[in-house]
């Protein structure tokens, strides 16, 4: 028998291998938040069975097929409603939707505008490839402009969307950027998200060379790896104003926002006592 | 049990507090927005969950997600808000979730007259969704029904890890009653099987000896798989024939082969009838006066009010109407349960009686029509 993986534990070991691509960038997302889960699992602040998985339809989405905790593989672009039921039926749970950048910012749009919105208390980690990959390369919100898409074959003529800024201006609790690139700085991110009360919003720059970087010319996974970490910028503290999303100028990373309001759950608890006579639970 | 001068709407909340709602979750729709109203009141003293979410998509899956948190949960709409609806009830059933979806229908189609009734939805409250399975429909005519259909609608639900659909409509919903309301001891409440087997043995799509596979929720150890792709017994995907023949097949019989025991329906006259008028939901009300009406002419008629709607129950409908001559189909659209009648009574002739009227449509107006078939 081959030596086991440390993370074993905490996947369905017999899903291993998983659908995605070899060059994909998922695979570090995985393992970097399955680290930082086992570290706050071992520092006593999760309970293993109080973690739950949710995505709706995607690459990204299909992460949920792997950790061995609850999960839901939802419908595309509803992962977030599902989520923020589980937390008010059981709050308790700590819930994780993982989504692309499809999947969470086009489809699923109006969920994760008012989920920051509501300070709901979720970790929402949105892996973002610039691309539709499941799908075969059509546009996302996330494409650069100019760039050739399936769907946009004289170059994507729109403006992309930055999600670290709408989730900073609606009052997530916390926004970062990380990159696949960067694994040690991403599972810090994930590590210090997951015992966030309210709405923490990850961006994971991701890459998928067998879609993305066949378009841009760069399908050799070494060779889109690299051209990513040429255009990441490493900051620390970064103001919400240099979170441009520009593939020209490159792509900060790091931690945008970060405050200790309360969450979702807590100011819902708080009003709803008054149908108890106005006194807490 | 007390008795109360109810809306149709509010028994339908008065009832859902009573079989054990935990969530609702919904966006406001005329003319269904009371029921939301009444329960963001209510429920919270019941230890239960009344959120509004940024539309009925949403809604729809919240209740999906809190459903596997262990809570009986609802919603409620109308035509455009279930239109919206309509993927994650496909989700609802591939994945075997119990919910209740309490759909008011108005005159459509699109916008329509909001405030008006009609049942031109009574097809697309189960074959809607993608994915050719059928989802449960009970039909209530009065604010009584419409108390007894909701408890029943949940119990269906968790019996058979299924979604069901309580079709009113705008003529119910605020037309008021005198209704029974009965204490959670007073009525038989179902639910769901859960697992009698450690989680590492735990299936969460294995039926064991049945149809229907015990549900285990989150945050009890399970590792629950939630799959909304073609899967296995483990909830794996698994896109090949074989698995998606069983699955099919399964998810189609565990409602089907209950057909008999999700049967309900009541009658007037039926012993001696030639002619019967069967209808469902707030054409009842016309179809039992018409058929007053017809006998007061001397017409053996009878009325068939049906409360269940699908699954069709063949044996049990030919048989109802085994002792009458023709049949007529009286609904307020153009016609259409009569394609599903149509489709199961084949020894003697089924008339459609399509009335398009904002309010009940008048019993007279029935009767002519009739008058010409006999």
């Amino acid at each position: 028998m081959a030596v086991g993986h440390p993370l074993d534990p905490y996947l369905r070991t017999d899903r291993i291998p998983t659908m995605w691509c070899p060059g994909c960038g998922l695979g570090v997302v995985l393992g970097t938040l399955l680290r930082a889960i086992d570290r706050r699992i071992k520092e006593g602040l999760l309970k293993r069975e109080h973690i739950a998985f949710v995505g709706g339809i995607g690459c990204t989405a299909r992460m949920t097929l792997y950790p061995l905790f609850d999960s839901a593989h939802v419908i595309h672009g509803r992962a977030i409603p599902f989520a923020l039921a589980v937390k008010v039926v059981k709050p308790e749970m700590k819930m994780i939707v993982v989504g692309g950048d499809g999947d969470i910012a086009a489809i699923g749009g109006n969920h994760i505008l008012h989920a920051i919105r509501r300070n709901a208390d979720i970790l929402v980690v949105m892996v973002n490839n610039m691309i539709y990959g499941m799908t075969g390369g059509q546009l996302a919100p996330t494409t650069p402009r100019g760039l050739y898409t399936t769907t946009t074959p004289y170059g994507n003529p729109e403006k992309e969307i930055n999600m670290v800024k709408l989730a900073a201006a609606l009052g997530a609790n916390y926004v970062a950027r990380g990159s696949i690139t960067h694994p040690h700085l991403l599972e810090q991110v994930f590590y210090k998200a997951l015992v966030k009360q309210g709405l923490a919003f990850i961006e994971v720059l991701s890459t998928c060379p067998e879609i993305f970087g066949r378009h841009i010319g760069l399908r050799n996974p070494v060779d889109l790896y690299t051209e990513l970490k040429k255009r990441v910028v490493v900051k620390t503290k970064p103001s919400v104003d240099e979170s441009d999303y520009d593939w020209e100028k490159g792509f900060v990373i790091g931690e945008f926002v970060e405050r200790d309001d309360p969450g979702y759950i807590e100011i819902y608890r708080k009003y709803i006592s008054k149908a108890f006579g106005g006194g807490e639970e | 049990m007390r008795y109360e001068y109810l809306t149709g709407n509010i028994a339908i909340a008065e009832a859902s507090i009573t079989a054990g709602l935990k969530f609702y979750a919904g966006y406001p729709i005329t003319p269904t927005s009371d029921i939301f109203e009444y329960l963001a009141k209510e429920l919270p003293k019941h230890g239960g969950h009344v959120i509004q979410f940024e539309d009925e998509i949403a809604s729809i899956n919240a209740v999906i997600g809190a459903s596997w948190a262990c809570a009986k949960s609802m919603t409620a709409t109308s035509g455009p808000g279930f239109s919206l609806m309509l993927e994650a009830l496909s989700l609802a059933v591939i994945t075997e979730t119990p919910l209740v979806v309490a759909y008011v229908m108005r005159t459509g189609p699109s916008t329509g007259v909001p405030t008006r009734s009609g049942q031109y939805d009574v097809l697309q409250s189960t074959y809607g969704f993608h994915g050719g399975l059928v989802i449960p429909v009970l039909a209530p005519s009065t604010p009584q029904e419409a108390y007894d259909l909701t408890i029943r609608a949940f119990n269906i639900s968790e019996m058979l890890r299924t979604p069901v659909v309580l079709l009113s409509d705008a003529v119910i919903a605020h037309t008021y009653g005198k209704v029974a309301i009965r204490e959670r001891s007073e009525v038989d409440l179902i639910d769901r099987t859960k697992p009698s087997v450690p989680p590492d043995a735990y299936k969460p799509y294995d039926p064991v000896n049945g149809l229907v596979p015990p549900m285990a929720c989150f945050g009890e150890g399970y590792n629950v798989l939630v799959e909304s792709l073609t899967h296995d017994e483990r909830g794996y995907y698994a896109p090949r024939t074989d698995v998606q023949r069983r699955l099919m097949w399964r998810l189609y019989k565990k409602i089907v082969e209950n057909s008999g025991k999700l049967f309900d329906y009541s009658s007037t006259y039926l012993d001696d009838c030639d002619y019967a008028l069967v209808s469902y939901g707030s054409t009842a009300l016309t179809a039992n006066v018409a058929a007053k009406l017809l006998r007061e002419k001397g017409y053996r008629a009878c009325s068939v009010k049906l409360k269940t709607l699908f699954p069709v129950y063949e044996d049990g409908i030919v048989n109802l109407l085994r002792g009458v001559k023709k049949v007529f189909v009286v609904e307020n659209n153009l016609g259409l349960y009569y394609r599903e009648l149509r489709g199961v009574i084949r020894d003697k002739e089924v008339v459609s009686v399509p009335l398009i009227d904002l309010d009940v449509p008048p019993p007279q107006e029935v009767v002519e029509v009739i008058k010409e078939w006999l």
